[in-house]
C-alpha cells in the first residue's frame, strides 16, 4: 500500500514546486504588463490624435497654402520646407559620415585615439537638440555669414544626424565577414578597392536602412531649426515644388506645429491636430520602410 | 592606357584615404566646435559682468526687467531635474522590466514584434510629444486632479517618461544580452525558475549595463527641448508639488533666444545656459561610457 502512495506522490505537486510555478507566472505577467504599458498608451494617444485629426485630413489639406493668419487652409509651405531641410542636411551628413564610419571600421586600430574619436562620437549623439541650436547660430549663421535659412539649418540639421549615421553604418559595416576583406586583399586590391568593390557594396542595405530613419529624425527636429532658419509664416505658390531657393528662409511642418498650437489663439482645433498626424504619419511611414527593407534584406542574406 | 589608369590610382588612394582620415576625425572637431562656438558667443558677459555665484544659486530669473535684470538660473535647474526626476521614476523601473520580458520572457517572433515598437515609439517627433502634453495630457490632468492647469511636473514627467523608455528598453536589452549563455545554463541547471535567474543571475551580472541605461534615459531627458517646453506650464518657479508649473533649462533657450537682442546679457546669458547643458550632457555620457567599459574590461 505504503509504496503505491508514495509513487503517487511522485507526479503530484509539492509546495516548494507549486510556490515556484507561482512566482514564475507572476514575473511573467508584472513584466509582460511592464512591456505592455509602454505601448497600449501610445496605441491610444496616437488613434486619439487621428480621430481628432479626422474631419480635416484630405490631400487638398497637404497642397495648400495657411490662410488667414494661419487659421485656416493647409500645409504646403511648411510640408515642402522639411522636405528641403531633409534632402540637404542628409546630403550633406551622409558622405562624411559614412565615410567616418568607414574610417573606424576598417582603417583606425584600437588605441586610445580611436578611444576619443568613439567617445566624441557618443557625446555628438547625446548633445541636447536646443545646444545644436544655438551652434548653428554661433558658427553658421553669424560667424560664417550665411543667415538665417535653409542652408544654415540644414547644416545644423546634418551635424545633429551625423553621429547616428557614424553608428548605425558601422554596425553595417562590422555586418560583413572579415574573410571578404582578405580574399580581396590576396588578389593583390589595395585597401581603398576593397572597400569600394566589396565592403560597401555589400553593406549597402544597411547603410540605406540606417539613413533613411535620420529622415524621420531630420524631419520631426524642432529645436535646432528655430533659429536658424525655420520662420513662422511664408507664402509659396502651391504645386511648385522649387518655390525656396536654399538662401531662403523656409516654414518647416514641426515648426507650423508648435506655432499653430501655442503661438496663435483661436486656431480651430482639427488643424493642430491634422499637423500633428500628417508629421506622425509621414515618420512612422518613413520608419516603416526601413524596417521593411531591413527585414527584407535579410531574409536574403546570403553568409 | 593601363599604365594611365594606373598612375590615376596611386594618386587617387592617398587622397581618397586622406579624405577618409579627415572625415574619421570630424566628430571630434565638430564637439569641440560646438563648445566653442556656444561659449564664444557668451563669453564677453561670461568674463565680464555675470556673478557666477549668483547664477547658479539664485531663483530669481528676471532677464527682461528694465531696472532690476537678475540671471539667476536655480529654478530653472530644479525645473529640469523635478521633471528629469519624476520622469526616471517612471521610465526605469518600466524600461526595466520590459527590457527583461523582451530579453528573456518572450517568443523570438512576440521579441520581434515589439522590438519594431520600441523603434516606432523612439521615432516619434519631440514636438508631437508636446503637443500630446498640450492637449490631451493637459485635459486629462485638469479631469482627474481638479488642478486649475494641467501643465506641470507630472505632465513633462510623463511625456518625458514615454520619450526614455525606448532608449532605456534597447539599451537593457543589449546589456541583458551580454550576459554569457553559460550563466543561463548553469542557473537553469540547478533547477531554477526564469523569475530566479533573472533575480539572483541577470541582474547582478548586468547592473552596469542597465545603470548605463538609464543613464543615457537621464541624458535624454535633460536635453529634451520641445515637449518640456509645451508641456510644463512654462512658469519659471521652484517646484513644490508635481502639480505646479515649472519651466526648464532648455525651454527658457528656446522660448527666449528669439527675443533678446542680439549681443545682449539677456542673449549672452542663454548661451551661457547652453555651455552648461554641454557640460551636463558631457559628464553624464562620459560616465555611462565609462561604466561600460568596465563591464567590458572584466
Amino acid at each position: 500500500m505504503t509504496e503505491v502512495t508514495n509513487q503517487a506522490n511522485l507526479f503530484t505537486e509539492t509546495k516548494l514546486g507549486r510556490n515556484k510555478r507561482m512566482t514564475e507566472f507572476i514575473a511573467g505577467t508584472v513584466f509582460l504588463i511592464m512591456a505592455l504599458m509602454m505601448i497600449v498608451p501610445l496605441l491610444m494617444i496616437v488613434g486619439y490624435l487621428f480621430y481628432k485629426a479626422a474631419p480635416i485630413l484630405s490631400i487638398d489639406f497637404i497642397f495648400s497654402n495657411p490662410i488667414r493668419g494661419m487659421r485656416e487652409g493647409g500645409i504646403w509651405s511648411p510640408f515642402l520646407g522639411t522636405i528641403y531641410l531633409v534632402v540637404i542636411s542628409l546630403l550633406v551628413s551622409t558622405p562624411i559620415g559614412v565615410l567616418a564610419a568607414v574610417y573606424l571600421n576598417e582603417y583606425a586600430r584600437e588605441s586610445w585615439f580611436t578611444r576619443i574619436i568613439n567617445l566624441a562620437v557618443v557625446n555628438l549623439a547625446g548633445v541636447p537638440s536646443i545646444v545644436h541650436a544655438l551652434f548653428g547660430l554661433g558658427a553658421f549663421v553669424l560667424f560664417a555669414g550665411i543667415g538665417r535659412s535653409i542652408l544654415a539649418a540644414s547644416l545644423t540639421l546634418a551635424i545633429m544626424t551625423l553621429p547616428v549615421i557614424i553608428a548605425s553604418t558601422r554596425e553595417a559595416l562590422k555586418a560583413v565577414p572579415f574573410a571578404f576583406r582578405e580574399a580581396c586583399w590576396n588578389v593583390g586590391a589595395t585597401r581603398w578597392q576593397t572597400i569600394r568593390g566589396i565592403v560597401l557594396p555589400n553593406s549597402f542595405s544597411g547603410i540605406l536602412t540606417g539613413l533613411i530613419l535620420q529622415v524621420s529624425r531630420a524631419a520631426g527636429e524642432t529645436a535646432p531649426i528655430m533659429f536658424t532658419g525655420a520662420v513662422f509664416y511664408k507664402a509659396i505658390p502651391e504645386g511648385d515644388v522649387f518655390a525656396y531657393s536654399i538662401l531662403d528662409q523656409c516654414m518647416a511642418l514641426s515648426m507650423h506645429l508648435y506655432t499653430i498650437s501655442t503661438q496663435v489663439p483661436n486656431v480651430p482645433d482639427a488643424l493642430p491636430y491634422g499637423t500633428a498626424v500628417v508629421l506622425l504619419a509621414t515618420v512612422l511611414l518613413v520608419n516603416t520602410t526601413a524596417i521593411v527593407l531591413r527585414v527584407y534584406m535579410r531574409s536574403r542574406k546570403k553568409w | 592606357m593601363a599604365s594611365m589608369r594606373h598612375r590615376l590610382e596611386t594618386i587617387a588612394e592617398p587622397a581618397i584615404e586622406l579624405i577618409i582620415r579627415l572625415c574619421g576625425i570630424s566628430s571630434i572637431v565638430f564637439v569641440f566646435g560646438i563648445f566653442f562656438f556656444v561659449f564664444r558667443e557668451g563669453a564677453s558677459f561670461f568674463f565680464g559682468g555675470l556673478d557666477l555665484v549668483e547664477f547658479l544659486t539664485s531663483p530669481e530669473w528676471f532677464p527682461s526687467s528694465v531696472s532690476n535684470k537678475r540671471y539667476g538660473v536655480l529654478a530653472l535647474i530644479a525645473g529640469t531635474f523635478s521633471v528629469t526626476i519624476l520622469a526616471m521614476i517612471i521610465a526605469v523601473p518600466f524600461g526595466i522590466g520590459a527590457a527583461i520580458y523582451v530579453s528573456e520572457f518572450c517568443s523570438p517572433k512576440l521579441k520581434e514584434t515589439f522590438k519594431i515598437v520600441i523603434e516606432l515609439l523612439a521615432a516619434i517627433p519631440s514636438v508631437v510629444w508636446g503637443f500630446i502634453g498640450l492637449t490631451i495630457m493637459n485635459e486629462l490632468i485638469i479631469d482627474i486632479f481638479n488642478a486649475p492647469i494641467g501643465l506641470t511636473v507630472l505632465n513633462g514627467g510623463l511625456i518625458l517618461a514615454l520619450m526614455s523608455v525606448p532608449i532605456i528598453v534597447s539599451i537593457g536589452e543589449d546589456a541583458l544580452k551580454a550576459v554569457p549563455d553559460s550563466f543561463r545554463e548553469a542557473a537553469v541547471a540547478l533547477g531554477a525558475t526564469r523569475w530566479q535567474l533573472v533575480y539572483r543571475a541577470l541582474l547582478p551580472a548586468a547592473k552596469n549595463g542597465l545603470l548605463a541605461a538609464s543613464l543615457l534615459g537621464v541624458a535624454r531627458a535633460v536635453g529634451e527641448t520641445m515637449a518640456v517646453l509645451m508641456a510644463t506650464g512654462h512658469a519659471v518657479n521652484m517646484p513644490g508639488s508635481p502639480l505646479d508649473s515649472v519651466r526648464t533649462l532648455t525651454a527658457t533657450i528656446a522660448a527666449e533666444l528669439g527675443e533678446a537682442p542680439l549681443g545682449s546679457d539677456h542673449y549672452q546669458v542663454l548661451f551661457i545656459i547652453g555651455v552648461l547643458l554641454f557640460s551636463i550632457n558631457f559628464i553624464v555620457n562620459l560616465t555611462a561610457d565609462l561604466i561600460v567599459k568596465g563591464v567590458r574590461d572584466e
